[in-house]
Formats: C-alpha cells, sequence, structure tokens
C-alpha cells in the first residue's frame, strides 16, 4: 500500500501549489501509516524533483517522453494509472485545478477508483474514508465516503498549506506503456500569460466590479496590485463586457479562489459572484451603497466611492511600506 | 457529425440552500431547477455550430440522468433548439454512476462530439465528461473555452494555468466546457416553447451500475462574524488593521 501524488510542472518548476498537494499527500499517509510516492511527468531536472522531497515525499518517480511535453489526457492519466498500480498505491492525489480536473476522471475509471472533487481538509477518519469537500459552489460542505479499494482526490488549491518534513527522498524513473490510441488529441499552439501573477496562485487580490464604471479607470487597481504583489480580478459583467480579460473572472461561472486578502472595489456581491470568493481569509469592501450584500461577506467594510477611496489607500499602503 | 450535451438539472444559483433528515439531503422544497449553467452554454454552442455548418450536423441532443422531476429542464434545452432528448430514468448517485449509465445509453448512437460542463453547481464534481471518455475509450478535451468546426476537422481552445492552447482532436471525442464556449446562454423563444412539446423525449430505464462514493452528511459554513466598518477618509487605519488585526499583510 502507498499514496501517489501526482504534480505537474511550469517549464519545468514547481510551485506553492505543488508542495501543498505533497504536504496533504504526507499528512494521508501518516494517518494510514504507509509511505507517500510523487509523480512528475515532463522535464523537470533532479535539483527540483528533489524538493518534492523537502514535502514528505519518499520516492519521486519522474516520467520523461518527448511526447509528454503538453498534457494529453489519455496518456497522463494511463501513465498515473500504470504507477499507482505498480506501487501498490490505493489513494491517489492530484489538485483541483484545470489538470487535475482534466485528469482525475479518466483515472477514476481505469483504477475503478472513487472519486471526491474539491477535497478541502484531511479525511476525518480513513477506515471508512471519509473527507470533506465544498458543495453547492462553496455555499455548503459535504462529508463524502468512499467505497471503493481505491480513491482519489483532487485538493482545493490553498486550503491546506505546506509542511516541511526532513524527508530525503529517492528519484526513480519510469517507463510508461503508451499506444497511438493515447495521442488522438494535438496541442497545436501555446499561448502564455506572462509577468503576471497568476489569479489561482496569489495570496493577495485585488478585484474590480462594475462600480469602477469603465476600463479607463483600473489604472488604481493594477498599481495597488502591484504595490501588494497581487493578481487583479473581476466581476463577470466587467469581463462579459470586455473591460478585463476574461481569466480575471472570478465567480459561480468564472475562477473560484481563496487568497488570504482579497479587496473587492465596486462589487455589489451577488450570490453567484461570492460563491467564488467566499473562501477568502480576509474581504474588503469598497462599495458607495452600505446596503450592499458585499459587506455582509466583508470582514472590513469602506463605504465610499471606489475613485476616491482607492488612491487615499494606495497612498496608505505605500507609506505602510516604507515603514515596514 | 451528430452532438451530445450532458444535461445536469440544478438548483438555480440564488438557491438559499438547506439540508433535511439530520443534515443527510440536500431541502429540495421550493427549489427552482435550471439547467446547470455550463450546459447551457454548451448547447448554445452546439446550436451555433449547428447553424454554420450548413446541414452537416445533423443533430443536437440532450441527455440528462433524472426522474420525473428532470423533464422540465430537458424540455427547456427542446425550446431552446434541441433537436432530441434522452431522459435515463434514475436518480443520480454520484458522478460514476452517471457517467456509467450515460456511456451504456450512447455507445451505440454514433455521436461525435459530446460536450458536459466543466462542474455541476450541485455537487461540483468537475467528473462526469471525463469519465464517459474513459467508459467509451476516445479522447476528452477539458477545460475548453472555444469551439469551433473547420470542414470534418474540430479546433478548441482549452484554458491552462496561466495561459491557453489550441487543439486538434479525432473524433469521436467528449469536450469539458467551461465559460467562453458560448457568449450569453440562448433563451427559449415562444415558437421554441410550442415546438419542445412535440420533439421526442425518450425515457429509457438505467443499468446496473454501482456508485462508488456516498454523501454522508452536508453542513453549513460558520456565520461570518459582522463586517467591521472603517472611516472612508481613514485608509491608514485599514491598513493598519489589516497588519495588525487580520495579519494579512
Ligand atoms: C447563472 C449565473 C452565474 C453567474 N456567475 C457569476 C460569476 O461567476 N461571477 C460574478 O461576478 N457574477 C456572476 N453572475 C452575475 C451576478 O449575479 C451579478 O450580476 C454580478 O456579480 C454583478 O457584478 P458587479 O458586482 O460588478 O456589478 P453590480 O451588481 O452592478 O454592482 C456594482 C456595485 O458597485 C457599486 N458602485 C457603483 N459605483 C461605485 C463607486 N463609484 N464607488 C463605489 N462603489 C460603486 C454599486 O453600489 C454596486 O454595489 C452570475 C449570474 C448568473 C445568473
Amino acid at each position: 500500500m502507498s499514496i501517489l501524488v501526482y504534480t505537474e510542472n511550469w517549464d519545468g518548476k514547481f510551485k506553492k501549489l505543488s508542495y501543498e498537494l505533497v504536504s496533504y499527500g504526507k499528512g494521508i499517509a501518516d494517518m494510514m501509516g504507509t509511505s507517500l510516492i510523487v509523480i512528475s511527468i515532463g522535464d523537470v531536472d533532479q535539483g527540483e524533483l528533489k524538493k518534492l522531497g523537502d514535502y514528505g515525499s519518499d520516492k519521486i518517480i519522474e516520467v520523461k517522453n518527448g511526447k509528454l511535453n503538453h498534457l494529453i489526457n489519455s496518456a497522463y492519466s494511463s501513465i498515473i494509472s500504470q504507477v499507482a498500480e505498480k506501487e501498490g498505491a490505493t489513494v491517489v492525489i492530484l489538485s483541483n485545478n484545470f489538470t487535475g480536473k482534466a485528469l482525475a476522471p479518466r483515472v477514476s475509471v481505469k483504477l475503478k477508483a472513487g472519486l471526491v472533487s474539491g477535497v478541502n481538509a484531511m479525511p476525518s477518519s480513513t477506515d471508512p474514508f471519509i473527507v470533506q469537500k465544498k458543495t453547492f459552489t462553496g455555499k455548503a460542505f459535504a462529508n463524502v465516503k468512499i467505497n471503493s479499494v481505491n480513491k482519489i482526490l483532487t485538493l482545493a488549491q490553498n486550503s491546506y498549506g505546506i509542511k516541511e518534513t526532513e524527508n530525503k527522498a529517492r528519484i526513480e524513473s519510469f517507463e510508461p506503456q503508451l499506444s497511438d490510441n493515447d495521442f488522438r488529441t494535438e496541442v497545436k499552439d501555446v499561448k502564455k500569460v506572462t509577468g503576471k501573477v497568476l489569479l489561482t496562485d496569489a495570496e493577495i487580490v485585488v478585484s474590480g466590479g462594475r462600480g469602477m464604471k469603465g476600463p479607463e479607470n483600473w489604472g488604481p487597481i493594477e498599481e495597488l496590485a502591484g504595490l501588494l504583489g497581487a493578481a487583479t480580478a473581476c466581476s463577470r459583467p466587467v469581463s462579459d463586457k470586455g473591460w478585463r480579460p476574461h481569466e480575471e473572472h472570478t465567480g459561480q461561472t468564472g475562477k473560484i479562489i481563496a487568497p488570504n486578502l482579497y479587496i473587492a472595489a465596486g462589487i455589489s456581491g451577488a450570490i453567484q459572484h461570492l460563491a467564488g470568493v467566499s473562501s477568502s481569509k480576509c474581504i474588503v469592501a469598497i462599495n458607495k451603497d452600505h446596503e450592499a450584500p458585499i459587506f455582509e461577506a466583508a470582514d472590513y467594510g469602506v463605504i465610499g466611492d471606489v475613485q476616491k477611496v482607492l488612491p487615499d489607500l494606495i497612498e496608505a499602503v505605500k507609506e505602510f511600506k516604507s515603514e515596514n | 457529425m451528430k452532438i451530445l450535451i450532458c444535461i445536469s438539472n440544478v438548483p438555480d444559483t440564488t438557491t438559499k440552500i438547506r439540508f433535511v433528515n439530520d443534515n443527510k439531503a440536500f431541502d429540495t422544497n421550493g427549489v427552482q431547477w435550471i439547467i446547470n449553467p455550463w450546459d447551457e452554454l454548451a448547447l448554445t454552442r452546439a446550436l451555433e455550430l449547428k447553424e454554420g455548418s450548413g446541414g452537416k450536423i445533423e443533430k443536437v441532443s440532450v441527455i440528462s440522468v433524472g426522474s420525473h422531476g428532470a423533464e422540465p429542464t430537458l424540455r427547456k434545452a427542446l425550446a431552446i433548439g434541441a433537436d432530441d432528448a434522452i431522459r435515463i430514468n434514475a436518480e443520480p448517485k454520484d458522478a460514476y454512476f452517471v457517467a456509467s449509465q450515460i456511456a451504456a445509453a450512447i455507445k451505440d448512437e454514433g455521436y461525435d462530439m459530446i460536450i458536459a460542463g466543466i462542474e455541476s453547481s450541485d455537487y461540483n464534481g468537475s467528473a462526469v465528461g471525463g469519465m464517459i471518455a474513459e467508459l467509451l475509450s476516445i479522447p476528452n478535451v477539458s477545460s475548453v473555452s472555444k469551439i469551433d468546426v473547420e470542414g470534418d476537422n474540430v479546433v478548441l481552445k482549452r484554458e491552462i494555468d496561466g495561459g491557453s492552447e489550441v487543439l486538434a482532436t479525432q473524433l469521436p471525442f467528449v469536450a469539458i466546457i467551461q465559460k467562453g464556449v458560448a457568449l450569453e446562454p440562448r433563451i427559449p423563444s415562444m415558437r421554441g416553447i410550442m415546438m419542445a412539446r412535440q420533439k421526442p423525449l425518450k425515457v429509457v430505464e438505467p443499468v446496473e451500475t454501482e456508485s462508488l462514493t456516498e454523501f454522508v452528511d452536508f453542513s453549513l459554513p460558520p456565520a461570518k462574524a459582522a463586517c467591521k466598518m472603517v472611516d472612508p477618509e481613514n485608509m491608514k487605519e485599514l491598513v493598519n488593521l489589516l497588519h495588525t488585526e487580520a495579519k494579512v499583510l
């Protein structure tokens, strides 16, 4: 028996999300008294792979193959399943990000492993195996029991945190069995957004709504985000109108995020918007309408005009930065 | 070419979520049911593609696993413009159960493109589409934000962490879509609603399958402490609170 974590890499590098997954896997391995194996697919150098050991993995399995430079769902899920079978892994863990959502269902069918997606805590028990996830888009929690022998979980980003350990992991490589059938989709072109903090990775997010009145008023949002090392976000009508790129749209039908600090400027706080941001550890709302529902979800509220409050806030942050 | 959209029947997004039965079941009392928002976008895009295909796309079908109560949602899909509907007569138990039912019902029906939403807004499983693909041993492309048909080829855009990719795929395949495939969901017209009554809605009985997971119980998030109001003239105070009290700066 063992626990298997899959983490992707971004241009050969891991990030906080990877270490959080490994930490979470280590937690479950300890609960079940077994070892933790991490699998990496694609080109990652040995030094970077070794870092996964610092968060509790006992063994790191690397799979390298020129055909695997892009995510191909069938091929990747075949590889993960093959490694799980070879290592006798009964619990497989992925992120609940785009990649995890792409792979987990296929792996679940291959291993006949009950899948719980978006888990946000350690299992409350491992026999029977019961784990908590969010349901109704953040409006409720559910405890889910997995009845199958094999189990698969996808972890909600920023829900567990990272924990360093003393492990020294060894690295092994693995040659998967792949067929043409695993490569029936082909990536033709890739566009990457560079030089921006990714919304899903950000510790702080500054977000604007329709109350910002127009794209020409986004200067203060970007300036504040820049000062705080934050990502920028927006409400759905803002991206629907094309004021901001759609990858900034947060909420029920956009991105679901859980930063430490979410600053909402000119956002009313509709239930569908809150569905995407209510897991933030701290919410600041700036709105001129004291009855706006955002104040029911916020920890700190400022009733005022964004055009005036944001520049003042920027000055206060600058002052704070120079003093600290 | 034939397109199939997997439809989840979900509570309206403004529903107040409550539980009954010792918190073991969702309280459906007074709930308005809707087409899962992503499935509605998928249907809209499929209809656009069909209309622009010059007859190449013969049919857009919808399918749902659900009891009789799911029929108004399927009728709405027909009113929006789907050609026919299939209801698999079973209460959905988990994603594996739903995917197994759909895979069994369609395996010999010759659909070229099967579309599912990235998640169902009730249990947020993000699983049905990918499972159907695996059960049918066909490719899938996930987090799709654009679908085009160019001749016999399907071209897709998929969102990745920090960017996007353009993909080509062999048919048949499963597209798992998110925001972007269509701008606004289509609303049924009066004529559409009239026509929907005559369109075929086939009910099929479920096959024998297991479910691998079960919900034990539910809970609501703890009530939030009241929002602390800060004087708009004193942003220094806000920064100070974020630093010393909330400890997020
Ligand atoms: C199925 C479905 C899914 C949806 N999914 C999402 C989703 O994922 N994400 C999402 O965001 N929405 C979503 N919505 C839309 C949602 O219902 C709201 O319409 C939307 O969130 C409102 O955006 P907003 O807060 O920017 O705009 P508004 O509701 O128009 O609010 C603007 C706010 O700005 C304030 N304001 C105006 N001027 C100023 C000023 N000068 N200074 C300070 N404050 C000012 C106003 O008081 C108001 O509160 C969804 C809706 C549906 C039906």
